[in-house]
Order: structure tokens, then C-alpha cells, then sequence
């Protein structure tokens, strides 16, 4: 029979956590997809390959990845340094809100000055929203995860009411930010396509974050405090100071994420701007073994059952929140497979007495 | 040798831990009335077999009889129904009880408890085995030593015929231990079989009748204690003969040490936590090329000591100087970059194990390695290699440091720690669990640093290591320093006493 020991998982077994999960999550969602009357094997035809097959929807996954690959990035850097950062989605807001505040202004601007100028608010504006926790985490060891997650729901609001009160538009009365200035809006990157710059700051950013990750000085002490604060503080890493920077830059990172969406699909601040871009970014970064080729993989992954999602609730009827019970599935599968890489799986051989 | 029936017969037993093999077919037979030493390294098997016999791990093959009748503990409920006591280095005592109480606790099977009765039961125990305890009397104000015999009371009261103690001289003075062995032969004499396990061979000879060593899970020898020899029993142990590392005869230092500024000096230092006072007025200077020992029973304001000089805790007031600067920000780095080498007390909390070898031993430099951001990894890797050649730590530089062996990291530790020549060497319990030969490296390696000039602050629980590295002796009692000795005047006796907070020998608890 088979027998788990507690040892560090060989790397065979490690490659094979993701392909496993995916695995066990489409076998459990198959059971919730049953219970709507479809069949499971058309809908996960339809989430998984059909968007492969046209040449606008695999653009469409792009732009949806956008996004996703940047919360995943936020969402890594911060739990690299054992800063349990939930709060990417509000982060994400903030840093839309600065470039809806920036970008009506920027008329008359060049346009790479504008972009630039764009995106540093945005980043900025993460930050400044990622700053409050961290400080309270490192001086007074309150626990981000909550202080975090609570302010989600407080940029949300604040930009509800900003929409609702004095952005409302008097004419047709939408809940919309002023349109940012043409110079401001992000460049298309692929001709008969929403695919726009934003993809490439993502795809920048992924990489950074490896070459951060594995050639920095900075990256090596990130990963000792998340993985020994104790010990990287004894080495004499300045712990305190790492965590409020790496916690800075993925709200930073978060916040590009807003602009992206501002300045490259909508051109305006909307409510519904995010459907938990953030809240995916934390299943991106999970997924992806907080690793930048591995975020790469897995966001272009729930991209693409974002987009087939879409087209299968179209095609087949089934609801369009399948796609979260899928994200939030595999979520909880592969933090479960996680926990099992402690483990090395063995045939025990039952041997006799004497 | 006792030709009686066994009181408890191990037969072939083995012990898998994943691919580790903690006891591999182990024979071996508990006789009453008699003192049996279990004798190993760290790692030996020397606590799997105590656990096995007392039920807190199930044996993998192989089977164990009590009074020659076949039995299965599957729990420590059922070696206790079967007589068998097993005293832990850790005690679980409630402090805020009686003695008796403590002793009765989870075992009495009447509701009622009558006290006068319970303490006279208690206390004719305590009179038969020679213990010398007062059942009435808090446990909280006893004395280390004590709470021990409370414990062994408390196994006693569960009607043990085997009493297994841990490393029962671990936490006690010299004094102490003298008592404690008059209590094992008490035991002795009333036909308890009595197992102790331990790696000082002193004590070994001193008070067993029997000896068996485990070697890598294996049983290697038994022989009886009064037909062998220390060297023997070493030998067994490591399985090679070994040389201990003694501290080079050395005259007092050329230079008057008030002339010169000390390399390390603290003075009045206080540290205190919630209330309670861990350093209390600690002053003392360590000049170079001196080696200076502080001995003391664990738990007396070392660990707090060594936090506060390696800048891991800021200390209430009092003045740390090094080299005749003052140190003002207790951090690490304060510490490193004024050429401090620091071996923490616990290893594992000085490396990160899901790093590699070479960036663990390369964390405390890495402004070396680093241009503009950019760590250079080849020249990381190459470093690291070097090191590993000089301490001859058996890894590769890019292996995860948690797969090594304790002794090869604290060569890391150490060949971290000493790397850049050093002037004061701050080591905590540098030998801690290492066997024998990592032990004479690592003290070798210490009196390297002082040869060469460093001064070295040597803290260790081992008395043995004390006396044989340090140029000079502190002792620390209740936070603050009960006695100071230059190299030549200390005894293992003299400094048992001021350990126990006792300035005179006159003024000795003489056992009875």
C-alpha cells in the first residue's frame, strides 16, 4: 500500500501538483455542473479549448490576462516575504482612481509622457493604499490579512460614492468618472484587438519579478524573511524594512493593474471595473508557485477559463459564476496539494516479523 | 551479572522513522534491583528506546515482555499499568501545588482527597526512597534539583519497578547530581531497575552497574561498567578513538589588561521581561586572545545575555562597548559590522533552511557580492565553496540547508560567524548536541579565534567545555554574575556551588 512519510517531496511529485489540481478540480466542479443538468465534459470543452480555436478570443484571453498577471505579480511579491497581502483587489481601485483623478488632466500631453505619467500615479496610488497595513504589521504587529481585506471593501465604497455623487455624469446621469485625455489612454499593441499596452507592463513586470526574485540582493532577503524572518533578522537583514517595501511595491503593482484597465479598456473609472482581479490575483500567484514563469503559466491559465466561462454561459447556459466556483476550487486544491509536497508518497512493502 | 529472569526483555526491536533507522533490531534486558546506562550520540536510538518502553511509540518489528509475558504498549497508560516510570528532561509540574498534590495529580482514583492523609503517604514514599521532600511544601519554590525528585516521586507513586530517567544530570548542578545519584542507589537498593540515559561517560561509570551503547540505532556493546573503561565506552560510541581539544597552557597575557581598552566590555547591563529580571547588573570585559567561559544552569539570564550581544534584544540600560565604542543600536548588523562573529544558542534559528547552503553562509556579507542591486551568483557560489572546502561542511553549495546535519550547520554557522576574522567571537552553546567529533572541531576552531587574537565569549550549559576552553570563568546565578575565576582556581565544585547561587562552600547544603 502506499504511505506517506514526512520529507520534502522529490521534484517529480512537485511538477506534478499543478497537473494534479487542475485534475481534482474539474472532477469536484463536475459534480456542481451535474447538478445544472449539462454535461461536464461540453462545458470544460467549451471553458478550455474553444476559446483556443478563434483567433479573437485567444486576443480576448490576453486582455483579460492583463490584468491578472499583474495582481498575480503583486500578490507574490508580498507573499515572498511572508506578508499575507489580500488586499490587491482595493489596491487595484486605488490605483484606478489615480489615473481617472490624472488622466482628464493630461490633454495636450504627449502621449508617452502621458502613459508614464499615468502609470506612476497608479502605482503610486496602490502604494499609498498598501501603506496603512503595513505599517500597523510592522510596527504594532497587527495582522494584515485582516487590515488588508477590510480596506477592499473601503476603497469600494469610497469610489461608489465618488461615482454616485459628484462624478456622476449630469447628462446621462452614469456613475462614471470624466473620460481620460486621448494622450492618456494605452495604445493598442495588436492591430483588430482590445490587446493593449497594458500586456506588455504586465509581461515586464513578471519578468522583473523573477530577475528580482533570483539575481537581486534585495529578492535572496525577501525570500529569507518569508522563509525564516527569525533567522534573516540574526543575518542581519533589516526584516522590518523589507516587508514595508516589498507590501509597498505590491500595492504599487496592484494599482498598475487599475490603470490598465482605465487607461487601456474602459477610459473611465466604473464600479464594475474589477470583477476580483485581485481576488484572482491571490489563486495566479498560489498557482503559479509564487514564481515568475509559473505566474506567467497559471494567469494566462485562469484567463483563459475567464474567457471560456463567457462563451460557455453563452453556448451552453450555464451560469457565468462557474467560472468563480472554478478560480476558488483550484484555489483550495492546490493549497491542499501544497500541504502534501511535505510528504513523499512511498510503496510500503509489508514485511515480515523476525 | 544478574542471573534472575529479566524484569523486561526487548527482542529484535526496530524502529523505522521514514528512511531512518532509529532502532535496528535491538536486544536488550532490564534486571531489577540494577542501574543500566543507555549510552549514545545524538541520533543513537537512546530515546526511541526509551519511548518505546515506555509506549509513546509503537515498535515496527521485533517484541518486548514484561515479566516474560509477551506485551504491546499502545499508549503510556499502559506501561504505567505495567510499572514502568519515565522522567523527562522537561518537567510537568504544577508550580502552585504541593508536592503530594503534584504527585497524586491524575492518578488518585477517589474523589476526595484528604490532605493530612495524602501528605503522610507521600511523605513515607519520599522517607523510603531517601528523597527528602516535604509534601506539604510549594513546588514552585523548590529548587531544580528537587522538582526532579518530585518527578521521580510521581513515577514512583504509579508503582514502577523500571524508572527511566532522560538526561536526568542535564539540568543540575554538580551538587546536585551527587544527591540525585544517592538517590538511584536508594532505588537500587529497593529493586527498582533504574535506565538512565546520558552522554557524559562520568556519569556512566560513577553510578551504573550495566552499560549499553547505541550507535546508529544499533546495539554495538553492553558491557558492565566496573570491566570497562571510559576510553572503551568512547570508542563504542563514535565508533573511532577521540581526542579531546583542551585549551593550550598559557601564561597570563603580556599586557596588563586594565592598561588596554578591552575588546568587548559590558558593564551594569539590565534586561528585564514582564516584570521578571532576566540580566540584573552584569559588568564584565573580554580582552584579546582570551577566551571567557560563562557557566551557569540554563535559564539564568544566559540566553538573554547572548541576545543582547548579538543586537537581538535591546537591553533596558547598561552599556555594551566594543573596542572602547559604545554601541548604541541593538542590531545585528550594529553588531556585524563592528567585526562581531555570533553562534547563536539555537542553530536552527540561525540559517533558513528552505535556503541554500551557500546563501545561508553568505547572508551577512552580501554588499560583497552586490553591485548596483545585482547579486552576483557566480561569485556567491565560488565564495561559498571555498567555505565549505575550509570547514569541511559536508554539502554542496546549493543544497537546501535544512537537509544538513546539525553538525555540518553549525559548520556553517560557524564558518560564517569566523569568516572575516572576527575580534570577538560571541558563541552560545557552540557544541550543543554534536557529537563527538564535531564537538572538538568546533571547539578547536574557537581556540583558533583566540589564538589568533579575537576574544572569544565562550556560554555553554557544559561545565566540561567551560573548564577546558576558558582563560577565565563567570558564573551566572538569577541574572548576574555569582562568581568569577581565572582558568587555574575552578573546579567543576567551586563553580557548582556559585551556580546555585552559593558564594561559600561553607555555607553548602551538605547532602545527607
Amino acid at each position: 500500500m502506499f504511505r506517506l512519510e514526512r520529507a520534502p517531496a522529490p521534484l517529480w511529485q512537485r511538477a506534478l501538483v499543478p497537473v494534479l489540481a487542475v485534475l481534482v478540480t474539474f472532477i469536484l466542479v463536475s459534480l456542481v455542473i451535474l447538478g445544472t443538468g449539462v454535461d461536464p465534459l461540453a462545458v470544460f470543452r467549451e471553458v478550455l479549448f474553444e476559446p483556443l480555436t478563434s483567433r479573437s478570443d485567444r486576443l480576448e484571453v490576453l486582455v483579460q490576462a492583463t490584468p491578472l498577471l499583474l495582481t498575480g505579480v503583486a500578490v507574490a511579491v508580498a507573499f515572498r516575504g511572508g506578508y499575507y497581502n489580500i488586499g490587491a483587489e482595493g489596491q487595484l481601485y486605488t490605483g484606478a482612481l489615480a489615473a481617472a483623478l490624472v488622466g482628464p488632466r493630461l490633454g495636450g500631453v504627449p502621449a508617452a509622457l502621458s502613459v508614464a505619467v499615468m502609470l506612476a500615479a497608479g502605482f503610486f496610488g496602490g502604494a499609498l493604499w498598501a501603506l496603512t497595513p503595513a505599517l500597523l504589521k510592522i510596527r504594532l504587529k497587527v495582522d494584515e490579512v485582516v487590515t488588508t481585506l477590510l480596506l477592499n471593501s473601503v476603497m469600494l465604497f469610497l469610489i461608489s460614492a465618488l461615482l454616485n455623487g459628484p462624478w456622476r455624469d449630469p447628462v446621462s446621469g452614469w456613475p462614471r468618472s470624466p473620460a481620460i485625455a486621448a494622450s492618456a489612454q494605452f495604445p493598442g499593441i495588436i492591430p483588430r484587438s482590445r490587446v493593449h499596452l497594458g500586456l506588455l507592463v504586465a509581461l515586464l513586470a513578471v519578468a522583473l519579478l523573477g530577475w528580482v526574485l533570483r539575481r537581486t540582493r534585495f529578492g535572496l532577503e525577501l525570500r529569507a524573511v518569508g522563509l525564516g524572518a527569525d533567522a534573516a533578522r540574526f543575518m542581519g537583514v533589516r526584516v522590518r524594512r523589507v516587508v514595508l517595501i516589498s507590501a509597498l511595491v505590491s500595492g504599487g503593482v496592484a494599482g498598475l493593474a487599475g490603470v490598465g484597465e482605465v487607461a487601456g479598456v474602459h477610459t473611465y473609472l466604473i464600479g464594475e471595473l474589477s470583477p476580483g482581479y485581485g481576488y484572482t490575483g491571490i489563486i495566479v500567484a498560489t498557482f503559479g508557485g509564487l514564481s515568475a514563469p509559473g505566474i506567467l503559466i497559471s494567469g494566462l491559465f485562469l484567463a483563459l477559463i475567464d474567457t471560456g466561462t463567457l462563451s460557455a454561459s453563452r453556448t451552453l447556459g450555464v451560469p457565468v459564476y462557474l467560472g468563480d466556483v472554478l478560480e476558488a476550487t483550484l484555489l483550495l486544491v492546490t493549497l491542499a496539494f501544497l500541504l502534501l509536497n511535505r510528504y513523499r508518497l512511498r510503496w510500503a512493502v509489508k514485511r515480515p516479523v523476525g | 551479572m544478574t542471573q534472575a529472569a529479566p524484569l523486561i526483555r526487548l527482542e529484535g526491536v526496530t524502529k523505522r522513522f521514514g528512511p531512518l533507522l532509529a532502532n535496528d533490531a535491538v536486544s536488550l534486558s532490564f534486571y531489577e534491583g540494577e542501574v543500566l546506562a543507555l549510552l549514545g550520540e545524538n541520533g543513537a536510538g537512546k530515546s526511541t528506546l526509551s519511548k518505546i518502553l515506555f509506549g509513546m511509540v509503537k515498535i515496527d518489528e521485533g517484541q518486548m515482555f514484561v515479566s516474560g509475558q509477551p506485551v504491546r504498549f499502545r499508549s503510556p497508560a499502559d506501561a504505567i499499568a505495567h510499572g514502568v516510570g519515565f522522567v523527562s528532561q522537561h518537567f510537568s509540574l504544577v508550580p502552585t501545588f504541593t508536592v503530594a498534590e503534584n504527585v497524586v495529580l491524575g492518578r488518585e482514583g477517589s474523589a476526595v482527597l484528604t490532605r493530612g492523609k495524602l501528605e503522610r503517604r507521600v511523605g513515607n514514599l519520599s522517607e523510603r526512597f531517601g528523597l527528602g521532600l516535604e509534601p506539604g511544601q510549594l513546588v514552585g519554590e523548590l529548587s531544580v534539583g528537587e522538582q526532579q525528585r518530585v518527578e521521580i516521586l510521581k513515577a514512583l507513586c504509579g508503582r514502577c519497578r523500571l524508572l527511566i530517567l532522560d538526561e536526568p544530570t542535564a539540568v543540575l548542578t554538580p551538587q546536585d547530581t551527587a544527591r540525585f545519584f544517592g538517590v538511584l542507589r536508594t532505588l537500587q537498593e529497593q529493586g527498582v531497575s533504574v535506565v538512565i540515559i546520558t552522554h557524559k561517560l562520568g556519569e556512566v561509570m560513577a553510578i551504573s552497574q550495566r552499560v549499553a551503547v547505541l550507535r546508529l540505532g544499533r546495539l554495538v556493546g553492553e558491557r558492565v561498567t566496573h570491566e570497562t573503561s571510559e576510553a572503551e565506552l568512547a570508542h563504542l560510541m563514535v565508533g573511532r578513538d577521540t581526542a579531546q581539544v583542551t585549551r593550550p597552557a598559557r601564561s597570563a597575557p603580556a599586557t596588563a589588561p586594565t592598561k588596554v581598552t578591552p575588546l568587548l566590555r559590558v558593564a551594569d547591563l539590565h534586561y528585564s521581561d514582564r516584570g521578571r529580571t532576566r540580566i540584573g547588573g552584569v559588568s564584565f570585559d573580554l580582552h584579546a586572545g582570551e577566551v571567557v567561559g560563562i557557566a551557569g544552569v540554563a535559564g539564568n539570564g544566559q540566553s538573554e545575555l547572548v541576545a543582547v550581544l548579538t543586537g537581538m534584544l535591546k537591553p533596558d540600560a547598561g552599556v555594551v562597548a566594543l573596542s572602547g565604542e559604545q554601541v548604541a543600536d541593538f542590531t545585528p548588523n550594529t553588531f556585524l559590522a563592528r567585526g562581531v562573529g555570533r553562534i547563536p544558542e539555537d542553530r536552527f534559528r540561525g540559517i533558513v533552511g528552505e535556503l541554500s547552503v551557500a546563501e545561508n553562509l553568505l547572508l551577512e556579507q552580501l554588499s560583497s557580492f552586490t553591485r548596483a542591486g545585482h547579486l552576483d551568483r557566480r561569485a556567491l557560489k565560488r565564495k561559498a565553496e571555498t567555505m565549505i572546502t575550509a570547514y569541511g561542511i559536508k554539502a554542496r553549495p546549493n543544497d537546501r540547508a535544512r537537509t544538513l546535519s546539525g553538525g555540518n550547520v553549525q559548520k556553517i554557522i560557524l564558518a560564517r560567524a569566523l569568516a572575516r576574522d572576527p575580534k570577538v567571537v560571541i558563541a552560545a552553546q557552540p557544541t550543543r548536541g554534536l557529537d563527538v567529533g564535531a564537538t572538538a572541531y568546533v571547539q578547536g576552531k574557537l581556540l583558533e579565534q583566540a589564538a589568533r587574537g579575537a576574544g572569544v565569549l565562550l556560554v555553554s550549559d557544559d561545565l566540561d567545555e567551560i573548564l577546558r576552553l576558558s582563560d577565565r570563568i563567570l558564573v551566572m546565578f538569577r541574572g548576574g554574575l555569582s562568581g568569577s575565576f581565572s582558568a587555574g582556581e575552578a573546579d567543576a565544585d567551586t563553580l557548582g556551588l556559585r551556580m546555585a547561587g552559593r558564594a561559600e562552600p561553607e555555607e553548602a547544603h551538605v547532602p545527607a
